[in-house]
């Protein structure tokens, strides 16, 4: 069966070449930083499940302080120049589109045929990991595509895929380091703790007043913790079940979905939410690290408002 | 109860403002929280490497950079370009209006890999929404040129956070009647896959409307 722990050694595989040719990469000052960084998450793909806890513990402070003290940086040279590239893309014309469409075009009909037919039963695919192996596969069918048709030097691909691995930096494990101090968070009991404080300053009397702290305290339990499912169970337990559902009698379903909702509201606004909101600043190469932020706030607030007139409307107003 | 642990997310919200490195900022701030709710060190950081060590799938999706990279080497983003400077009627507001109801719909079937930041974002709808704005208003200024792409990322964004849970197996949708089940109140998750279609109505109006007023927005800072 091809599990997660297949794409976990292919991933290895890419980041220990990435820290090689990182080294080599002469136009980057910071070189050797970023070698040893992308070695630690290499090892950490490849070896993680042999360290134990503690090792892994001690492998994440290595990466931290790696990038702690600024010894990543980025390059400066690209492989081909922008007329270069206008004049490949004239040549190549739209074609060039489709060795990146395979990759979606495989997760998505893969996923289907998968889950809907006998295919499931084979035992082929880890369930739990079905759209993400199929991700991995299209990736390695569109590289034989770019080979086959491109026929770019050897190392191309990967060279390029530091090249864009650099660009995003630190920002590339922050998401994953996020979801570590979420646990460290929950073992420390910060969850019981703000659903104390939300479930003591509750108004007595005004539904309305409630639904509005149970979407406030959500969304910003949300912005803290940068998880809506973080803060979900916390609020829910505060305010949600016993004050609304139990209390006024209010639409459990009404009061779970779009509560949850109110926290992805929270999601928009936070850097803490990193995959979403600071990794993409990476990624498009943009000077404000929070310029997704300020452009997602516009839309957060109004559609808040919303998830809370929906709450208190369809979840209670309307059906009693 | 002791409220100590909670400085462990005034040292986040510092360490945010004031631009310290991230990862050094959330490693301090798990440590220090672990600490003051009185874990050991040792084990603070083996919770720590433990949860890292399980998300490690978060961290996959980097590998469709090869292929994306390659293709940049051969002008993907500039044919992205000319194929939007060709197209009559296309406005940054209008494809990124497109993306938006293509991306929430995708996720609404479950697909919400299908696109993203790396595998859509950076190759495709940025530099399109980029060059729909050069096409109608000429080069761009630094400022512009950042906001349209940071409103590309924003997009995607919105779609899949407000399509997703329309789709009965996803995370979400199961956390959500998980939780409720613990308060022994059953609920189906289609039944909450319902109630999460009007708010994916009103964030394609919002963001919707907000797409099509930004190019407007362009048109007036000329």
């Amino acid at each position: 069966m091809i599990t997660l722990q297949w794409l976990y050694v292919l991933t290895g595989a890419m980041f220990a070449a990435f820290a090689v040719l990182s080294a080599r990469d002469r136009s980057n000052r910071k070189r050797f930083g970023n070698a040893v960084f992308w070695a630690l998450v290499a090892t950490s793909f490849w070896f993680g499940d042999y360290l134990g806890d503690l090792g892994n513990g001690i492998l994440v402070l290595a990466i931290v302080a790696v990038a702690g003290a600024h010894f990543v940086g980025r390059g400066e040279t690209l492989s081909t120049s922008i007329e270069q590239r206008v004049e490949f893309a004239r040549r190549l014309g739209s074609k060039l589109f489709l060795p990146a469409l395979i990759i979606p075009i495989t997760a998505f009909f893969g996923t289907l045929l998968f889950n809907y037919t006998p295919l499931k039963d084979t035992g082929l695919i880890d369930p739990k990991a079905t759209t993400l192996v199929l991700l991995g596969i299209g990736v390695l069918i569109a590289l034989g595509v770019c080979y086959a048709w491109l026929r770019p030097p050897a190392l191309a691909p990967v060279d390029e895929g530091r090249r864009l691995m650099d660009s995003i930096g630190w920002a590339g494990i922050l998401p994953q380091m996020l979801a570590a101090l979420g646990a460290v968070f929950a073992a420390a009991g910060v969850g019981n703790i703000i659903g104390g404080i939300a479930g003591a300053v509750i108004p007595s009397g005004s539904v309305f007043l409630a639904v509005v702290l149970y979407a406030v305290g959500m969304a910003l339990f949300t912005i803290i913790m940068g998880n809506a499912f973080a803060a979900f169970p916390v609020m829910v337990a505060a305010i949600g079940v016993p004050i609304l559902v139990h209390g006024a009698g209010a639409d459990p379903a009404v009061i779970g979905a779009v509560g949850m909702l109110s926290g992805f509201c929270g999601t928009l606004l936070t850097p803490m939410a990193a995959n979403f909101n600071i990794v993409p600043a990476a990624l498009l190469e943009l000077k404000d690290q929070y310029g997704v932020i300020r452009m997602q706030v516009a839309t957060a607030i109004p559609l808040f408002v919303c998830n809370i007139l929906i709450l208190y409307f369809a979840g209670y107003a309307w059906a009693h | 109860m002791t409220y100590l642990p909670l400085i462990g997310i005034a040292l986040v919200v510092a360490g945010f403002a004031l631009r310290f490195n991230p990862l050094l900022v959330v490693a301090v701030a798990a440590v220090a929280t672990g600490l003051l709710a009185g874990l050991p060190f040792v084990k603070v950081l083996a919770t720590l490497g433990k949860s890292f060590n399980d998300n490690r799938y978060v961290s996959i999706i980097w590998i469709v950079l090869p292929v994306i990279g390659v293709l940049e080497r051969y002008g993907l983003q500039q044919q992205a370009r000319t194929l939007i400077g060709r197209m009559r009627g296309a406005t940054t507001g209008r494809i990124l209006l497109a993306y938006l109801g293509f991306r929430q719909i995708f996720a609404a079937l479950g697909l919400t890999s299908v696109a993203g930041h790396p595998q859509t974002v950076r190759p495709l709808v940025a530099p399109m929404a980029e060059a729909a704005a050069e096409k109608e208003h000429g080069e761009l200024d630094e400022d512009t040129r950042e906001k349209v792409k940071a409103l590309s990322a924003a997009t995607d964004n919105v779609g899949l956070f407000f399509g997703e849970d329309i789709f009965i197996a996803i995370g979400s949708i199961l956390l959500i009647q998980g939780s409720m089940a613990g308060f022994g109140i059953e609920l189906t998750p289609l039944h909450l896959s319902l109630w999460a279609i009007p708010t994916a109505i009103c964030a394609f109006f919002i963001h919707g409307t907000r797409l099509l007023l930004f190019d407007r927005k362009l048109g007036r800072s000329r």
